[in-house]
């Protein structure tokens, strides 16, 4: 069974009167075990797929299912079974790391025993000193809350992480705690876990994801693992293949994050 | 699996607000220094015109502390959520709308009778009131039947910040002030324009007020405050249920138009 299937999917938006287009029959699944990367500018149409694919957003058409349960019809199924990290760590950041990783954990029927023992297992890994769980998140640097929220996402055993845009905005030692984190949660987990992550740095889409889509105003415009779109567009960069189907430097899209 | 992730869902949002409190613990201090000195002060209007008149304004702004208490504290918590962006993640966890809801009214009632109880005590002590003869049983029934349709009102309430963070908190706050005037807090609703008077007979505070006022003035029994007590019983009984249901129609709508998100 796929992990992901997105079929037709349509999401709209009214803004100023006028019609935004978000998603434009859009259709893809993601294999189970996979790692899925979605690359585009902001606006793009990346966080609003998660957020369908997350049950917080209804598609105005088309369907999408996460191991066979509809995310409109079955969410309650496909909540158990998922987790989410946004790219803005969202925290009740007057209370501690681990008072906001006790609320997830109580959120996700977990003991907290096991939430303790998991979470501090997790922080260690991308370098978050123990310590530093019981100051008030308001007190900790960006890449040291979106250490949390990995933990938060991480630890509750998804089957189907969502990454969205994890690693935007952290210092290049975050950045790389991250990465190697989710590496290492793919080989560890390699029976249960599937991951879709989107992402604004290209490098970290060819170093982490098995197949890679590039979206343009809600539509998939380009998809393979990242070996064939090379070959494909016969580029030695995927950010080449980006300039080749867009029309638009990468580097611009980075300069707009 | 799924009992125990319900059952821990509803502690989640007991312990996640009393974190916030013991977090914001000084801000608790000037809350409670502020309506202790309110009640003070109004209990101080009617020194002059004998204990009675004291007790009568006591308990109004006893009673409208507690049921503003569960009224702000629902609805609170949703705005709270909206301005933090942790919405999103307490909507997709695997918890039904009913548990995350009563599990924010359960803390609503906790928090609201410990700190009306604080403020009640040193009210009591500053004015050296008598409780001998009053039906204390019966204020305690009432004061839990009526936290039933508070409840419910906090529900529906907690709709507005849903849809929109600035904009619903605004009209949360409206709301609460309509009911203060309209449901005879410190005064008989007689005295209310007659166009408004219809406003009072739907409010539960009304009832809630006249009968913890027999049960304490004049110590009314339970065979007199059945008829309210029932009353208010029923309006909570079905306010709580349509405040779920009008909760679940907002959500739904508020994911049908992406007002989820932290600038939604």
């Amino acid at each position: 069974m796929e992990a992901v299937k997105c079929d037709g999917l349509i999401k709209n938006f009214g803004k100023d009167g006028r019609k935004v287009s978000a998603i434009n029959r859009v259709s893809f699944s993601v294999s189970r075990n996979e790692v899925f990367g979605i690359v585009g500018p902001n606006g793009s149409g990346k966080s609003t797929l998660i957020r369908i694919l997350s049950t917080l957003l209804i598609p105005d058409a088309g369907s999408a299912s996460v191991f066979g349960h509809d995310v409109v019809r079955e969410y309650g199924k496909v909540r158990r079974v998922i987790n989410r990290v946004s790219v803005d760590a969202a925290f009740f950041k007057g209370i501690s790391a681990w008072e906001n990783l006790r609320y997830a954990a109580r959120l996700y029927g977990m003991a907290k025993g096991d939430a303790k023992i998991r979470s501090l297992e997790i922080l260690a890994k991308l370098g978050f000193a123990e310590k530093r769980m019981y100051e008030p998140l308001e007190d900790l640097s960006r890449g040291m809350q979106q250490k949390v929220a990995i933990a938060r996402a991480f630890f509750t055993a998804p089957m189907l992480l969502l990454l969205d845009e994890p690693t935007t905005g952290l210092d290049p030692r975050s950045k790389l705690d991250v990465q190697d984190y989710i590496r290492e949660a793919m080989q560890r987990e390699k029976d249960d876990l599937t991951i879709i992550l989107t992402t604004h740095d290209m490098n970290e889409a060819e170093a982490l994801c098995d197949r890679v889509a590039i979206i343009i105003d809600g539509r998939f415009v380009a998809l393979g693992s990242p070996s064939e779109l090379l070959a494909e567009y016969n580029k030695s960069a995927l950010e080449e293949v980006f300039l080749d189907v867009t029309g638009r430097e990468w580097k611009e899209i980075e300069d707009e994050v | 699996m799924r009992y125990r992730s319900q059952t821990y869902g509803s502690i989640a949002f007991i312990e996640r607000n009393f974190a916030l409190v013991r977090r914001y613990i000084g801000w608790e201090a000037v809350f409670v220094s502020y309506n202790v000195v309110n009640a003070l002060a109004i209990g101080l209007i009617g020194a002059r015109m004998g204990k009675d008149m004291i007790v009568y304004l006591v308990v109004g702004a006893m009673v409208w502390g507690f049921l503003s208490i569960l009224f702000h504290e629902i609805s609170e918590s949703i705005a709270w959520e909206r301005w933090e962006g942790t919405i999103e993640y307490t909507f997709m966890a695997p918890i039904s709308r009913f548990i995350h809801l009563i599990g924010n009214c359960l803390w609503a009632v906790v928090y609201g009778v410990i700190r009306s109880s604080l403020i009640l005590a040193i009210v009591v002590l500053f004015f050296g009131i008598s409780i001998k003869g009053a039906n204390l049983p019966g204020l305690f029934v009432i004061l839990i039947v009526s936290g039933l349709s508070f409840v419910g009102l906090g529900l529906v309430a907690a709709v507005l910040p849903l849809l929109s963070t600035e904009k619903g908190a605004y009209a949360t706050h409206i709301l609460e002030a309509a009911l203060l005037l309209v449901s005879g807090v410190y005064y008989e609703i007689e005295v209310l324009p007659v166009w408004i008077r219809p406003l009072s007979y739907v409010s539960p505070a009304t009832y809630t007020l006249r009968a913890m006022r027999a049960a304490l003035l004049d110590g009314a029994g339970f065979d007199e405050l059945m008829p309210i007590i029932l009353l208010l019983l029923v309006t909570g009984l079905l306010l709580v249920p349509l405040g779920m249901l009008i909760f679940s129609k907002a959500e739904y709508y508020a994911k049908k138009k992406g007002k989820l998100k932290r600038s939604g």
